[in-house]
């Protein structure tokens, strides 16, 4: 409106000024062009405020469609989903708002999402039965931003044996110096696999090694402070972490002493080959005191525990096909120095794994494994599985494993393992 | 005329802005090629501009590779489409970029999608037996130049605030891409303006305002449910349903696979098109404008020969 006043007055004096001075051909053309660029500048004018008039619609309609529509009224034209062909699914036509006026109370909760892990055993292991059918682990996970300096996030597994809080860290993105700083109770940064919740692993179980030498599915995990870098070079992404814990994980690492600390360094370098390929390579550190020397109760030993780890992966997925193809092989290694009455025992582990999707929902792989065990090198502990993957929407998981494993003990285990994954509630991030 | 009054402008305002150059360029990192184009239209030669995902990519499942990471390190500006559409990957490479400037909520974190016209907001309870449906409402906005226009006004304030001596050199370039944008959509209605209402079956709900702007009536989908892959029972339905309202047009993404679309065209005689929802999404595609050149292009084609058939 004030626009169409300005211009209206700039184009009327323009046009007193013409009739009160009769001016010459050359003096008609710089007039002309003034009131042509006084056009420009109006329609100019004219479509700021169009588009910002069309912004401010589109924000009304979007606070609209959010905040609920009181009742009889229809919902605003753009809330509205196309009904689609029969069959086509998604919402059609008006919905019923559930807890619409209570939503203010409701924004700042945390997502919240719940995974349940199922798992079924057949055949025969006598070495380390798993019952033919258990719901391992329901894991519930809830997360948000704390502040503007921090987020949170929190993941309770409700077990067959109870509750634990598997992780539960706050994490600070931007500390100066250009530190991501997390403190809390944390999986630890060893290796690849170490890091991985039950249901994100590529197999219904965990490799041997980490069942030997890495204290098995609770692995490395303890409340600490962990920092991580990025250090700087023109080549290639590289990262060191550095993690300091209490240092009690399962029986790998017992802390009797407050100053028992666990320590655990990983040094991560990654690498784009080509836009669909990558190799992501790391080194890993962890020590603590270990339960070696306890004698009724009494650490009387002060053994200590070393480890050290490598792992390797290498990525396919072609980004044209991202859904359909990609194949991922990775292997880790973890030497293990455990000190103990008999003197210092090293052992040694690896596995090599590969899965490679062959259709947008299915998955199929393989793992050999291998490793001793760490009170005792002699012990070594073999296995090869075979795997198929199928996945009903991104949210849910069918998977079935055949295993064998030949235990130093003597006997070999045939087994058939199947796992049923589902996860309800916040779209969590994709795993890589 | 016009043209020469612009280049004078930016001339005078590049002399008036010496001193802007001191402060070097601003790093922007956009989520997609869509709004890197956008904001490389609305920037020019003061901002360096990169897209983390390639348009002939599935922009839901993109990796969050650490490559990603080191970008986003060094960006000022971040440009992100919104409406959930990076959920699976871009929250764990922002925490992971060690950059206060583009966290949730700081300045450099663009979300384009606040101003723009958002089309299928579910107004009630979903469910994801609905699939993966997006509960902010449709992402693809872009796909309409009049967002286009919004998402560049958005730009070019965030650009200003961040070197506001640069404004006026932002806000001349944001009104003629603006006006080209006009200049470009009037020639686009006029080109599909005899088939307004054509119907159209697409793969994926990827082009609601791209439908909505240019008269297309999307009458079904060749996922069951967004991000569900196609099963013989749907797509037996959608055939029928195909045959009944004769609809003789199948848009699919280029990362889809085409062996349904395929199936669908040859059972119901429609064209199967592969209709980039992005920039670089086919090779030509290379910036904004071009995007929808080839597209109208390709549709008004398609049309006509179904027409003629």
């Amino acid at each position: 409106m004030r626009a169409q006043v300005i211009g209206a007055s700039l184009v009327a004096v323009v046009v007193l000024g013409l009739v009160a001075t009769p001016a010459s051909a050359q003096e008609a053309q710089a007039i002309r062009q003034d009131i042509d660029q006084l056009k420009r500048d109006f329609d100019t004018l004219k479509q700021q405020y169009d588009a910002r008039l069309a912004a401010l619609e589109a924000r009304l309609a979007a606070i609209q469609a959010e905040g609920g529509q009181p009742s009889g009224q229809q919902p605003t034209p753009t809330a509205e989903v196309p009904p689609g062909a029969a069959g086509a699914g998604g919402p059609t036509g008006s919905l019923p708002v559930y807890g619409g006026a209570a939503l203010g109370s409701k924004v700042f909760n945390p997502d919240i999402a719940v995974i349940g892990n199922f798992l079924g055993a057949s055949g025969r292991n006598t070495v380390n039965p798993n019952p033919a059918l258990r719901m391992q682990e329901s894991e519930a996970s809830f997360q948000a931003i704390v502040d503007p300096f921090a987020r949170a996030d929190f993941f309770v597994a409700f077990g067959e044996e109870g509750v634990e809080l598997e992780e539960g860290f706050v994490t600070f993105p931007t500390v100066p110096g250009g530190l991501l700083m997390k403190v809390g109770k944390l999986r630890a940064d060893f290796g690849k696999v170490n890091g991985l919740h039950n249901h994100l692993l590529p197999w219904t179980d965990r490799p041997l090694v980490t069942n030997n030498l890495v204290a098995g599915d609770e692995g490395v995990s303890d409340a600490g402070i962990s920092v991580a870098r990025l250090i700087p070079n023109p080549w290639i992404f590289l990262e060191a972490t550095g993690q300091v814990f209490r240092g009690d994980s399962s029986s790998l690492f017992q802390s009797n002493e407050r100053g028992d600390l666990g320590y655990v360094g990983h040094v991560r370098g990654y690498q784009d080959i080509t836009e669909g390929s990558n190799i992501d390579l790391g080194v890993s550190y962890a020590r603590g005191h270990n339960d070696a020397g306890i004698v009724s109760g009494v650490d009387v030993g002060r053994f200590r525990t070393t480890l050290y780890g490598a792992d390797a992966t290498f990525r396919w997925r072609p980004l044209r096909r991202s859904i359909y193809r990609s194949f991922v092989v990775r292997s880790e290694l973890v030497w293990s120095q455990r000190d103990q009455f008999t003197g210092l025992e090293r052992a040694m582990g690896w596995y090599v794994s590969g899965n490679y999707q062959f259709a947008r929902r299915w998955f199929t792989g393989a793992r050999i494994d291998r490793s001793g065990q760490a009170a005792d090198r002699s012990m070594v502990d073999e296995g090869q599985s075979v795997m198929l993957t199928f996945w009903p929407s991104e949210f849910s998981q069918i998977r079935g494993q055949y295993r064998r494993t030949n235990y130093a003990a003597g006997s070999t285990a045939n087994e058939f393992l199947f796992q049923f994954q589902f996860s309800i509630g916040a779209h969590g991030a994709h795993p890589f | 005329m016009k043209r020469g009054t612009f280049t004078t402008t930016i001339a005078a305002l590049l002399l008036a802005a010496g001193p802007a150059w001191a402060q070097g360029k601003l790093n922007v990192i956009t989520t997609t090629e869509d709004l890197a184009s956008i904001a490389r239209e609305v920037g020019g030669d003061r901002i360096t501009v990169e897209s983390i995902a390639k348009g002939y990519q599935d922009p839901h499942y993109v990796e969050a590779k650490p490559s990603f990471i080191l970008k986003l390190q060094r960006a000022d500006v971040l440009v992100l489409v919104g409406r959930e559409l990076e959920i699976g990957w871009l929250p764990p490479l922002i925490q992971q970029s060690r950059n206060a400037r583009i966290q949730a909520g700081a300045d450099g974190y663009l979300d384009a999608s606040l101003e723009a016209q958002i089309l299928e907001i579910p107004t009630g309870q979903i469910t994801r037996a609905m699939g993966d449906v997006h509960p902010l409402g449709n992402p693809h906005y872009w796909m309409d130049p009049e967002n286009g226009k919004r998402i560049g006004k958005q730009i070019a304030n965030r650009l200003s605030r961040f070197r506001p001596n640069d404004r006026a050199f932002f806000e001349l370039r944001l009104a003629d891409f603006t006006s080209r944008l006009d200049v470009a959509e009037k020639r686009w209605l006029a080109m599909v303006a005899p088939y307004k209402g054509t119907k159209a079956v697409t793969y994926h709900r990827s082009f609601p305002n791209f439908a909505d702007r240019f008269g297309l009536d999307i009458v079904g989908y060749v996922e069951p449910r967004p991000g569900i892959p196609p099963t013989p029972q749907h797509t037996l339905d959608l055939i029928n349903e195909m045959k009944r309202a004769n609809v003789k047009l199948v848009l699919v993404e280029p990362y889809f696979d085409l062996k349904t679309p395929n199936a669908i065209g040859r059972a119901t005689g429609a064209e199967v098109l592969v209709l980039p929802p992005s920039v670089g999404g086919v090779k030509v595609a290379t910036d904004y404008f071009k995007l929808f050149d080839y597209n109208i292009d390709l549709l008004v084609d398609a049309i006509k020969k179904s027409a003629s058939k």
